[in-house]
């Protein structure tokens, strides 16, 4: 593209205009070389194993699995996790990167707010979960939350913990996006505060917010340290059944089941992304 | 002997792998060896699980990384027999017969019987049924998933046993923790040290060299073994047939199976495990008689599950245990 614009407009011959072949794709090597390496090929890996029996011969039957009521719910166990811990930390954080937004840009607060939420989107994993036991399990230092166990309420909650900041961080340059002059231009042609979101504000800010809770849903769907700290003694969501699937001791360990599996949540974000593509394209008609 | 320990000194290192300092007396079991031969010992992945033993000997083979020998579960050993090379140490003989491979290919180390500790704070606990009391809520927790680990599903089937359920059929030990689930007592943490000092896993189902006071890390603990129910399980010994190091490999075998004062049988049996030479160092008594007298008493006949019997119930146990307490 640079090449061509550079002949195009007639400028002095660049370095990479007497050399054309090479450069224009070489630059490129290093992102396809890490795509392939670390996307593709452990992808096909799954894939294949997939259907494969621990033999090593192919089983396409094993796709019959996904009917198995145990494996379904496995999954279903994951969606409900995803769904309820993304749109609880989409809304919450969306509201408070919006709060947080409209003050002051420099301001004390707004750079507390950030480096805090930067730190908290981090935290995971056990230290988390035994935080929150050790403050509203069993034995409560706060009080004993009856449901805390529940799934999954209990976990659910653990999860907002760093879904919430990691909106905030995510959804925030979109704020910042809106122009104030927008919000002038429709206050000046008599739109109210309700016709501003409806019709500026919100399909503007749609799209990242979307983005948004896709990626807090990818971030709930492969989660797994966080959620066998907070239980590991029943298999609830996918990740941890494919823990089991790879290191039973007592002869339930199958790698190819995990692979299955692993397929299964391929499918379940490749769905999920199709679905926010096509509510993108949508919401982003009017951009056109 | 003297060719065996020339040979591994010259090798100077040893491979070990998943052997936490704290279980069964491991951390002074290493110093022990290395203080007396002078060779060291790595001991990768101290926390991991048997079959994490046997793929890290699958995706090492060849290096110099690899696993020297294993502890591991039963299940696993029999399922992997083809990556061990066969050996026997000299207290061959006094090892019982059902306990090893006649060729040596797997050799049971040290074992123990399923127990329950519990913080001295409930008093005494004499039934199984107590738990299911309103004092308890949240409070008893297993160490695992019972579809994954051993110790997990071997504390099913004790309640099992003790529900009047058989070793063959693991429904009754299933239904029991429904129950305890419906009165709102089972705690889905796996307990460890961190959560028991925490108060938050008060009632542990565990073999018992792991529910001693000193593995757990408190001093109020106590356990508590249903009567007549004596469940057994034993880790055993494999050396990898591709061993980086096979002289050392072999040489700690030795040690591990030595009946010395400070040898590997006592030195596990001062770990609360009971060696699987216990009966015939107990008859020629060179046993540590101070160590024993500490085991938690076990009455009835001892019953050990059969590869069999195991994969029977881990099947119940995969289609039936999260419908029970999930």
């Amino acid at each position: 593209m640079a090449v061509a614009a550079t002949t195009k407009t007639g400028a002095r011959p660049s370095r990479a205009g007497r050399r054309p072949s090479a450069p224009a794709w070489v630059g490129t090597v290093p992102f396809f070389a890490y795509v392939a390496i670390f996307l593709i090929w452990p992808t096909g890996i799954v894939v294949v194993d997939a259907l494969k029996n621990p033999n090593g011969t192919w089983a396409f039957s094993n796709l019959s699995e996904f009917g198995n009521p145990l494996v379904r719910g496995y999954f279903i166990g994951s969606l409900k996790l995803c769904l309820i811990s993304s749109v609880t930390g989409a809304v919450f954080g969306a509201i408070l990167a919006y709060a947080v937004a409209s003050g002051d840009p420099d301001g004390l607060i707004r750079r507390l707010y950030i480096a805090v939420s930067g730190v908290l989107a981090q935290t995971g994993g056990v230290t988390l979960a035994f935080a929150f036991l050790v403050l509203i399990g069993p034995v409560g230092l706060l009080f004993h939350a009856s449901w805390y166990f529940e799934f999954p309420w209990g976990i659910g909650l653990i999860y907002t913990y760093f879904q919430i900041p990691l909106m905030v961080l995510v959804f925030m340059p979109a704020i910042d996006g809106l122009k104030v002059q927008w919000r002038e231009a429709s206050e000046n042609l008599g739109a109210s505060s309700w016709q501003y979101w409806r019709h500026v504000g919100g399909p503007l800010l749609l799209p990242a917010f979307l983005g948004a809770t896709l990626l807090l849903f990818a971030n709930a769907l492969s989660a797994f340290a966080t959620i066998q700290a907070w239980e590991n003694q029943i298999a609830y969501v996918v990740p941890q059944q494919i823990s089991t699937a790879l290191s039973s001791e007592v002869g339930l360990s199958n790698v190819n089941e995990a692979d299955l599996l692993a397929l299964g949540m391929i499918i379940m974000v490749a769905i999920v992304m199709t679905g926010y593509a096509l509510l993108l394209r949508r919401a982003a008609r009017w951009l056109r | 002997m003297n060719a065996l320990v020339a040979a591994a000194k010259k090798e100077g290192t040893l491979n070990i792998i998943a052997c936490p300092p704290t279980w069964a007396n491991y951390g002074s079991i290493i110093s022990t060896f290395e203080k007396k031969y002078g060779i060291t010992i790595n001991d990768a992945i101290p926390d991991g699980t048997s079959q994490q033993e046997v793929d890290a000997v699958k995706s090492e083979n060849g290096t110099a990384k690899a696993p020297d020998v294993l502890d591991i579960g039963m299940a696993v050993a029999l399922a992997n027999t083809s990556l061990f090379a066969p050996y026997e140490v000299s207290t061959w003989s006094d090892i019982p017969a059902a306990q090893k491979a006649p060729n040596g290919i797997w050799v049971q180390d040290y074992g123990g019987y399923m127990a329950i500790g519990y913080s001295s704070k409930y008093g005494t606990i004499t039934s199984l049924n107590q738990l299911l009391g309103p004092q308890f809520k949240g409070a008893v927790a297993l160490n695992g998933n019972p579809t994954a680990a051993n110790a997990a599903l071997n504390a099913v089937m004790m309640v099992n046993l003790a529900q009047g359920g058989t070793a063959g059929n693991i429904a009754n030990g299933v239904n029991w923790f429904a129950k305890l689930k419906a009165a709102g007592n089972f705690n889905p943490v796996s307990a460890t040290g961190a959560t028991i000092k925490a108060g938050t896993t008060q009632i542990v189902f565990n073999w018992d060299y792991l529910n001693l006071p000193s593995y757990v890390g408190v001093t109020n603990w106590k356990v508590f073994v249903p009567s007549g129910i004596a469940l057994g399980g034993y880790y055993a010994q494999a050396i990898n047939k591709n061993a980086p190091h096979p002289a050392a490999a072999r040489l700690w075998e030795e040690f591990l199976y030595s009946q010395a004062a400070t040898g590997g049988q006592n030195l596990w049996l001062q770990g609360g495990a009971r060696p699987v030479e216990q009966p015939a160092m107990t008859s020629n008594s060179s046993i540590d008689t101070a160590a024993a007298a500490k085991l938690p008493t076990i009455s009835g006949t001892p019953v050990f599950l059969t590869q069999a019997q195991s994969t029977d119930a881990a099947n119940y146990l995969a289609a039936n245990w999260a419908k029970a307490v999930g």
